[in-house]
């Protein structure tokens, strides 16, 4: 301990008397150095991230309309009405719950598993790539409203062309199923590229030694895509899972645009629930408590999400 | 001092301002509960004082927002010393975005809130009452119609001043009745008429009628049936829904017989029903006075308007209103208030132009003169004027008739029966009422 301490100082002492040689020194001044570099973060991590959030847990535990002078203290109430059958937002708030969980369930395989595809086809040289690079990125840079406003028009039950197409009459946005594979389908259309493009950048960085060591060992296109590039991949894959994951579970715009949640409120996502709850109603304790329910499930899924990743095979 | 306290006679003797300090300085829960003797002070209708400038808010992103600029850029060029300057938001974004601002201090001077939104943003206080407005420039209920003008009233005090009803109309392709053999200078007026005419239309393999589960105009639609079968959405102090009473499962098992009978297909989309009169694959649709540019745009479309039909007892017709507001600020400017309803009267005063954008003039005297009446299709669907009806006065009504639209949507997309999908909603509806009279004071 003392040699080790007395080390250091001799060190120090060294490092104080000057620079030898081309050694560029940090000012050993501030001890405030780091937190300064991590002031500009720190303070818009506070205000904006930390703050609120913190104010919401407040606000989840009243009455709280940010107009009327009183907002009065109600507990746990807010939370505990979302898990009491008699209360009005229990009905309405699970079945928000559900549709999200459906939509996630069954957008995020489509959504990790189709862009690395068609990554792989676009990370192979042939005539034209970059066409086809910008092809399936292009809808991505189309607002929702956009997308949603002509697949709702493509889609119509009674004149929409898609069903004119297939000759069938599929009701895409006004009944389940058909409406969840609408919204999946138009939500991959529209977000595929994005992912896809994440991918495409990943495999670059896959070293090509690595590529060739595996043809010297004897790996076919199988072999290298298995041994190289998915565990190369890892990484960008974890980013890919966790953040469409989230966008998913975040959704709105498409069931907002899409199917205004029908039929009755079948695809009524919380996000959706929690805003008219919120800015529509003005309940905003009851719509802050449904949120950190939701943040709290997602949490969870994102930490299994992070074990899953990290433990390698 | 609270509102509630300062006495309304003292309010007017201090002025307008001494009114706004009140409310601006102790915002209470309840709002004001009283609008007693009429003013005895006259404000006046012309503004003389220092140039002001005012804020103007509304939603009108629509064919209607060119329409209100041209007003306002006429007004301005009227009144060297009030520079109004208009901002237009999405509705959605107008109600989040304005309670917001107000709250912030950086409220806008006036705006426009249809007429279901205004107890609820008074009883929040963002709004601020307007007796001494309506009386300074003589208003009474005489100059528009009684459901119009009393709907602008909360807790008895008043808080919009009208500007135009929208209700539905019928409006008809007339290439589609012909093809059925129907008189297409004679649209269905009663029940009867309306079931041969669909009959007469299914013959001709055509579905006269799309039934749409969306709230436009689906809940419209619902609501206008169910009003014109005797019945109401709610109680008038809204303690309690109505809207699945008899009358109610009645309008609604007559819409979605529509589907089951043929008349309709199923299934219909977020406006299909509309663009399917477009089309020529419907005959019938009914929908708001807001549609008639729309179709006025559409070459070769040979289409007409008519009153809604009286399928029930009685007649009746949903309808929107906007109506002008006033809203809370922290530092009130008396300047800027007289301007206010200077603005707010001259507007009124030339909403024949407004009425051109598709809406029915609030006031009396413009809906009934000959410059109206010669807007054809506006006038046709303006003579609905004295059944039109409106939700209650009561703040959060919005939340609970959230409720009906979606029973509707059930109902009409055949997932529920009229009668399970209203009760259903109706005791959701009970809960939400009795929540908002908890957290707004009843």
């Amino acid at each position: 301990m003392v040699a080790i301490s007395a080390k250091a100082k001799a060190k120090a002492k060294a490092a104080a008397e000057g620079p030898p040689g081309r050694d560029v020194r940090v000012p050993r001044s501030g001890k405030a150095t780091p937190y300064l570099f991590l002031a500009p973060y720190l303070i818009l991590f506070s205000v904006f991230v930390l703050a609120p959030a913190l104010f919401g847990i407040w606000v989840s535990l009243h009455d709280w309309d940010y107009m009327l002078e009183g907002k009065p203290f109600v507990g746990l109430d807010n939370y505990t009405a979302l898990f009491d059958d008699q209360s009005p937002v229990y009905g309405d708030f699970w079945m928000s719950m559900r549709a999200t969980g459906i939509f996630t369930v069954f957008s995020v395989p489509f959504l990790v598993v189709l862009p690395l595809g068609v990554a792989l086809l676009l990370n192979r040289p042939f005539r034209g790539r970059t066409l086809f690079r910008g092809l399936f990125f292009a809808p991505f840079v189309l607002g929702v409203a956009v997308v949603c406003l002509m697949w709702r028009l493509l889609l119509d039950p009674n004149l929409g062309l898609v069903d004119w197409i297939l000759g069938t009459p599929i009701p895409w946005t006004t009944a389940t199923p058909w409406a969840w594979i609408a919204l999946v389908g138009v939500t991959v259309w529209w977000t595929l590229g994005f992912n896809a493009v994440i991918y495409l950048a990943g495999m670059q960085d896959i070293p090509r030694e690595l590529y060739d060591a595996a043809k010297v060992d004897g790996a076919g296109r199988w072999g290298e895509f298995v041994h190289v590039t998915l565990p190369g991949l890892r990484p960008v894959a974890l980013f890919v899972v966790t953040t469409t994951i989230l966008a998913s579970a975040n959704m709105f715009g498409q069931s907002y645009l899409l199917t205004q949640g029908a039929p009755g409120g079948e695809t009524r996502t919380a996000i959706m629930y929690l805003l008219q709850q919120g800015l529509r109603e003005y309940k905003m304790g009851s719509a802050s408590a449904m949120s950190y329910l939701l943040t709290l499930l997602l949490i969870l899924v994102s930490v299994v999400n992070f074990r899953l990743f990290r433990s390698r095979p | 001092m609270s509102l509630d306290n300062l006495s309304r006679r003292r309010a007017l003797g201090l002025g307008f301002g001494a009114l706004v300090i009140g409310a601006a300085g102790c915002g209470g829960g309840g709002g004001p509960k009283q609008a007693q003797a009429p003013a005895t002070t006259a404000a006046p209708t012309e503004y003389t004082g220092p140039s002001v400038s005012l804020s103007f808010w509304n939603g009108f992103t629509g064919g209607d927002g060119p329409v209100m600029k041209k007003l306002v850029d006429q007004f301005n060029a009227e009144h060297p010393n009030i520079k109004v300057s208009m901002n237009v938001y999405k509705w959605e974004d107008y109600y989040a975005k304005v309670p917001a601002a107000v709250s912030a201090g950086q409220g806008p001077d006036l705006g426009i809130m249809h007429v279901d939104s205004v107890a609820t943003n008074a009883a929040r206080q963002v709004v601020l009452p307007l007796d001494d407005v309506a009386n300074a420039l003589g208003l009474t209920e005489a100059d528009f119609s009684p459901p119009v003008w009393k709907a602008g009233v909360y807790k008895g005090a008043r808080y919009s001043i009208p500007l135009d009803v929208h209700p539905l109309g019928m409006f008809y392709n007339k290439t589609v009745m012909k093809k059925a053999g129907l008189d297409p200078e004679q649209p269905p007026k009663t029940g009867e008429e309306y079931m041969a005419a669909l009959e007469a239309l299914k013959k001709a393999g055509i579905q006269g009628h799309w039934a749409t589960p969306f709230p436009f105009t689906g809940s419209m639609q619902f609501g206008t049936l169910l009003y014109q079968n005797g019945g109401q959405l709610f109680a008038d102090d809204a303690g309690v829904s109505r809207f699945a009473e008899d009358p109610g499962v009645q309008a609604l098992t007559w819409l979605v017989d529509l589907v089951n009978k043929g008349y309709s297909p199923k299934n219909v989309g977020q406006d299909a029903d509309f663009i399917a009169l477009q089309n020529g694959k419907a005959a019938f649709n009914w929908n708001g006075i807001w549609s008639i540019n729309t179709l006025k745009e559409i070459k070769d479309l040979e289409w007409g308007v008519a009153p809604l039909p009286q399928i029930g007892s009685k007649p009746a017709a949903w309808a929107g209103s906007h109506q002008f507001v006033v809203f809370k600020q922290r530092t009130p400017d008396q300047n800027k208030l007289t301007a206010a309803k200077v603005f707010i009267n001259w507007i009124s005063g030339h909403s024949l132009e407004w009425a051109k954008g598709g809406q029915v003039p609030a006031r009396k005297s413009i809906r009934e003169g000959a410059e109206f009446a010669a807007l054809k299709e506006q006038a046709t669907i303006g003579t609905q004027i004295d059944y039109l009806y409106f939700l209650p006065s009561v703040a959060g009504i919005g939340d609970a008739s959230a409720v009906v639209d979606q029973a509707i949507n059930a109902a009409i997309l055949l997932k529920k029966s009229p009668k399970d999908a209203l009760t259903e909603a109706a005791a959701k509806a009970d809960k939400i009422l009795e929540a908002n009279r908890k957290k707004y004071g009843a």
